[in-house]
């Protein structure tokens, strides 16, 4: 399948978001991942043509990832 | 009326039940004739209130919602009565939010231009709107919208991440190697502390910046007005010995150079300073 540039994006965003995990200490990091997952599937009813709402997530999704991916933040709750 | 009827049959007696019955549904039929124009009397006093004295003003304002993201952006109508309201922009959008309605997002601090909190477009121009009077006289609606150009983060709220990022890159701190001679503060006569006049004052509300079409185009590589006010503040202050790094780190054509003097800047300062002129300054530094 042929992705488009904002859905690669997308993608790479969500596998950064995998890879910051994988620093996060062994015991908490199912915490980490399942966050994650759930943060994205929160938005899967977007339409893909709506742009502004995607690229917005996106912002929204990468400031939240450079907060979580600090050292200091050991385990996550909802 | 029916109780009113019924005492003043008793009180005028049995005997003559015709008459007293007349009378008193005369006296019933005036009181309420009576009642109906207290009644329509404080409806017009309400009216007049509201009609002549009452100084009405529509504020249209840009309404956006994170959390429902693929809706589209509006603006949203609310009206005031401007003499239950205090004289700034700022006091009207707090009763808004106090009174009309709660989800109404904006940054307030200080309400008197000390914090920069307030910062946004208010028709057509950015100010900060505990500085900005709501003209009375003018009955046309007020347009508010948050700082041009900035992503929203809600309602009037602009992302101003980028904008604090720039600020650090210039590093707004004193460096220095050498100690003071005496071993205490670092002077300064009175001729180079005069210099900073018109630069300190800046209290980085980003009114400037974001008015800048220069910045609008660059604003990942240009500083924009603002930070490049506050590089000058720090390139001109005798105490600092880093000068020349700080001009080598702006030597270069986006950082300093997208200035072509458009001066939206200048016009636009709500605290009167002068960001096009420190902006010269720096580009004349750097040529000698």
């Amino acid at each position: 399948m042929r992705l488009s540039g904002l859905q690669k994006e997308v993608l790479s965003l969500y596998r950064q978001c995998l890879r910051a995990c994988r620093k996060k200490p062994e015991a908490t990091r199912p915490h980490f991942q399942t966050f994650a997952r759930t943060e994205f599937e929160k938005s899967l009813k977007l339409d893909k043509r709506d742009f502004g709402a995607i690229e917005f997530l996106l912002r929204k999704g990468r400031r939240q990832l450079e907060m979580y991916a600090s050292p200091g933040v050991k385990d996550i709750r909802k | 009326m029916a109780a009113l009827r019924s005492t003043s049959s008793v009180l005028l007696g049995a005997a003559a039940s015709r008459p007293a019955l007349r009378f008193a549904a005369g006296a019933a039929s005036v009181a309420a004739r009576r009642g109906m124009a207290q009644l329509a009397d404080g409806a017009t006093h309400n009216t007049t209130a509201s009609g002549e004295n009452a100084n009405l003003k529509t504020f249209q304002i840009y309404r956006w919602n994170p959390d429902q993201p693929s809706e589209k952006p509006k603006m949203q109508a609310y009206t005031l009565d401007l003499n239950k309201t205090g004289p700034m922009v700022l006091d009207a959008l707090i009763r808004i939010k106090n009174e009309i309605d709660p989800t109404l997002t904006f940054r307030r601090s200080c309400r008197e231009g000390i914090c920069g909190s307030c910062a946004m477009n208010i028709n057509g121009t950015n100010t900060l709107a505990c500085l900005c009077r709501i003209p009375a006289e003018d009955k046309a609606e007020m347009k508010i919208y948050p700082l041009p150009h900035t992503y929203v983060v809600k309602d009037l709220v602009p992302d101003l991440t980028q904008f604090y990022k720039q600020y650090k890159s210039i590093k707004p701190y004193l460096q220095r190697d050498t100690p003071s001679p005496d071993g205490k503060e670092y002077r300064q006569t009175k001729a180079d502390r005069k210099k900073l006049d018109g630069l300190y004052e800046c209290i980085l509300c980003a009114c400037c910046s974001t008015s800048c079409p220069s910045y609008w185009w660059n604003s990942e590589e240009y500083l924009g007005p603002a930070i490049l006010l506050q590089s000058y503040r720090w390139l001109v202050d005798s105490r600092d010995e880093k000068t020349l790094q700080r001009q080598d780190a702006l030597n270069n054509s986006m950082s300093l150079y997208r200035c072509h003097t458009i001066l939206n800047c200048t016009r636009t300062c709500p605290k009167g300073l002068n960001p096009g002129l420190a902006i010269q300054q720096i580009k004349k530094q750097m040529a000698f």
